[in-house]
């Protein structure tokens, strides 16, 4: 039967066009990648190529038609033995097959209530860490070691390589320097160069040369030696890394914790200083944690490292020298994705992790002082972020305040005020109030950096105001 | 069209020279790389056909015109041996042996696709194949491929992987940050240049201070070859020259393979950068398809067998049209579904 040549779209939004030129006349033989026609719109003009061999039947649309629609059959190719008698054989044409994209993207849009007021927690799906796993119980009688947090992140990958012989760390300066900041100290000579790899300043490369070993299977850390750095490598850590599971879907995962410090440390301004958080926290696919006490450094560390997703895993550089207590248990792993009520209190909460939890904790005893009594959470990973935690304690103290290193605008404080709002405007007796670096690049002279970051007068002064005090 | 294999597009100035014809295939090799070839070339046709039907959407990169360089290159690997590459990335799923069921329904978005759906014609993987996308960001497949080569060195074992990528990503600063790692670590990766003279609209002349393409790892003493890309033959020897190589622990080893794309860069490309004549010229001369047709006949295999290889071959690429558009479209609930993986307990 003729074969027919349809008007072709120049492109997905494309729905007519004109029909320029016809290259071929009736009667030419026609092979397969000829160009027979030439199509413009507005945009491009372009040729018509014969996907099928034969003679060139009939033009069904005259050069010099404007406005064709997509899918008009424009002529009709005989193949082989075929004749102008043929061309009556051909039937209607049936309409292009279309998938009835508007409907299904309402329909899919719906579990986030576009356009409706939220009730519930918004669909956050595939955050499984959040639900399933306790806090472990450490045992009564369990003894303690006083560590540093250096020393816990060096535990905690130590433990995970003798584990599992899939699990490598690389980075610059990790094995014969001992680790920019000595967290690998030691690794180098217990694991060898094989397992413990000293990379070029290339942070784009080796973060797609993990990611690509880790594709296969293997369970990459990945330091840097500091997150300014991995700025170079974002596309690897955003694009390879955390969509490679969806777009292949659910083929191909990527098990690989991407480490170091994070955020401001001091007198290093504006290049050396900047917190990420809110950045990876903003992306579906990664892991986000950001821990402040030792204890946490190491079991989380290890919970990151076994998790079968891509994890972020932020330090801070001024915590690395702060001792902590660290159960001494043979396999001390605390669950991504809760966070942890670090001080009780009725009056009001305070929400923060990391560093920021220097000022929260030291705030609420300033603030018990003049007997306000606040609950302070460390959230511990901003993604999955624990929202019930944090809307429990708000639906008791009515009242809420963010503390960050990082910026105000989209920040995560913003995400927390906004799921307390969502989950909690009922049992609010005040606006959440955000404490955040200042709106500048960090400065360098020391007076100007301690006013850009935020300082403990700020969280008591925010968490008066909201207590109206 | 002439019945000797004519020299390809490009000038052959490399650092090695490859002088005369390339090792003859067996009249078996020459049946598989023409049907493996014709394969390709039907399918991409079929591709561009439903596109402008709109039942593909998005972008859609034909790779009409380069069928001998991923055909050639897949005769020289061994089972275990990975393939990765960038978005032009219909022919290597193909090579690979992955189905052109899966390859057209994920082209459609249905549920039946590779990555059921959710991946598109950039995004296709198949742990079975060996094959690791299928990716849409110019350059980041060389960073990724050099870390199969890595996952293979740390393994122990003697898997050698290809990391294809175009003359236009070889100008990306983390291809030289890759090319670094990868000899200093000797590790097994051919990097696989598909010169195929222009990076979306901009002739190569445009946009590289170094045509030479395979002298781009000279700073790193990586060896490299200029092959004309467009012979089978050619690219079987040079990939089984540069495989042996990186399996013998060497290091890597750089390709520029020498080819053309008949169609635009993307099905919306009005190919206003170059003209008619010289895309005339090159699938009158050199076509990758008729040279290997040509030699058959030649050797006195009947235009009857060639046909039924050419009809096999359609049936294969009719049905993954029909599957394709017939397969419904994923689930709605599959929005929600591989965004991560579960932990495993403990």
């Amino acid at each position: 039967m003729p074969i027919q040549v349809l008007m072709p779209a120049l492109s997905p939004t494309m729905e007519k066009g004109n029909l320029a030129k016809w290259l071929k006349k009736e009667g030419e033989t026609i092979k397969s990648g000829d160009v027979i026609a030439e199509i413009e719109t507005d945009k491009a003009t372009m040729e018509v190529e014969a996907t099928d061999e034969g003679t060139l039947g009939k033009i069904l649309i005259p050069e010099g038609t404007a406005d064709v629609a997509v899918n008009t059959p424009i002529a009709m190719i005989l193949a082989d033995g075929e004749n102008a008698a043929d061309l009556a054989k051909v039937p209607a044409p049936a309409a292009a097959p279309s998938p009835s994209v508007a409907e299904e993207v309402a329909e899919s849009r719906s579990p986030v209530g576009e356009g409706k007021p939220m009730i519930s927690a918004p669909h956050h799906p595939s955050a499984p860490a959040s639900v399933s796993e306790p806090e472990p119980e450490v045992p009564a009688g369990t003894e303690f070691i006083t560590q540093t947090i250096r020393e816990a992140l060096r535990d905690a990958m130590a433990e995970e390589m003798r584990r599992d012989p899939d699990v490598f760390v690389m980075g610059e300066e990790v094995a014969e320097y001992q680790g920019a900041y000595k967290v690998t100290q030691g690794l180098l000579q217990e694991f060898g160069a094989r397992r413990v790899i000293d990379t070029p300043i290339t942070e784009h490369g080796f973060a797609g040369v993990g990611v690509g070993a880790a594709m296969t299977g293997l369970k990459p850390i990945v330091e840097f030696m500091t997150f300014n750095f991995a700025m170079q490598a974002i596309d690897q850590i955003i694009n390879s890394a955390a969509k490679t599971l969806y777009m292949s879907g659910g083929q191909m995962g990527c098990s690989i914790v991407f480490r170091g410090p994070n955020g401001a440390a001091a007198r290093v301004a504006a290049q050396h200083s900047q917190d990420y958080s809110a950045w990876y926290s903003q992306i579906p696919g990664l892991k986000v944690v950001a821990p402040f006490s030792a204890a946490d450094y190491k079991g989380l560390l290890k919970a990151a490292i076994r998790d079968p997703n891509p994890v972020i895993f932020l330090e801070n550089e001024v915590l690395y020298g702060h001792t902590g207590e660290v159960p001494k248990l043979d396999d001390y792993v605390v669950p991504i994705g809760k966070a942890r009520i670090v001080r009780k209190g009725k009056d009001v909460t305070i929400v923060s992790w990391s560093n920021g939890m220097t000022y929260s904790l030291k705030a609420a005893d300033e603030l018990a002082k003049e007997g306000i009594e606040a609950e302070v959470i460390d959230l511990r990973t901003l993604r999955p972020m624990d929202t019930e935690t944090v809307v429990n304690s708000v639906k008791k103290t009515g009242r809420a305040v963010t503390v960050e290193e990082g910026w105000q605008q989209s920040g995560v404080g913003a995400e927390v005020a906004a799921r307390i709002m969502e989950n909690a405007f009922d049992y609010l007796d005040a606006p959440v109030a955000r404490v955040s670096g200042k709106d500048v690049p960090m400065p360098y002279a020391a007076n100007l950096e301690k006013l850009a970051l935020p300082s403990v007068a700020e969280v008591v002064a925010a968490a008066k105001a909201v207590s109206y005090r | 069209m002439a019945s000797s294999p004519k020299k390809a597009v490009a000038k052959d100035s490399g650092q090695e020279k490859g002088t005369g014809s390339p090792p003859a295939f067996t009249r078996e090799q020459e049946l598989k790389a023409l049907r493996d070839m014709l394969l390709i070339r039907r399918f991409e046709e079929k591709a561009g056909q439903l596109y402008g039907m709109g039942a593909i959407g998005g972008f859609c990169h034909l790779y009409i015109g380069q069928e001998a360089v991923v055909v050639g290159m897949q005769m020289a690997l061994k089972e275990g041996d990975q393939v990765i590459t960038g978005y032009r990335d219909h022919g290597h799923m193909l090579a690979c042996g992955m189905s052109a069921n899966g390859v057209m329904a994920e082209l459609t978005g249905r549920r039946g696709g590779y990555s059921k759906g959710k991946g598109g014609s950039m995004h296709m993987f198949s742990m079975e194949k060996h094959f690791y996308g299928g990716h849409g960001i110019v350059g980041a497949q060389v960073s990724l491929g050099t870390g199969l080569a890595f996952a293979n060195r740390y393994r122990g074992n003697d898997n050698v992987s290809l990391a294809y990528f175009g003359d236009g990503a070889a100008n990306q600063g983390q291809v030289y940050e890759s090319f670094n790692m990868a000899e200093l670590w000797k590790l097994p990766v051919v990097y696989v240049i598909e010169n195929n003279r222009y990076a979306m609209g901009t002739a190569v002349s445009r946009a590289s201070a170094q045509q030479d393409f395979s002298k781009r790892g000279a700073s790193f003493n990586i060896p490299g070859k200029q092959v004309d890309g467009m012979d089978v033959r050619a690219v079987k020897a040079a990939a089984d020259e540069a495989v042996a190589w990186c399996r013998a622990g060497n290091g890597p080893f750089i390709l520029e393979m020498q080819t053309y794309r008949y169609r635009g860069h993307s099905m919306s490309d009005p190919a206003k950068y170059r003209t008619r004549e010289e895309v005339e010229k090159v699938r009158h001369d050199s076509d990758p398809i008729e040279q290997v047709r040509n030699r058959l006949l030649a050797a006195k295999v009947s235009e009857d067998e060639l046909k039924k290889i050419d009809a096999e071959v359609r049936e294969i690429v009719n049905e993954s049209a029909d599957f394709a558009q017939k397969d419904p479209e994923p689930d709605p609930s599959e929005l929600w579904t591989d965004i991560y993986r579960e932990s495993a307990s403990k």
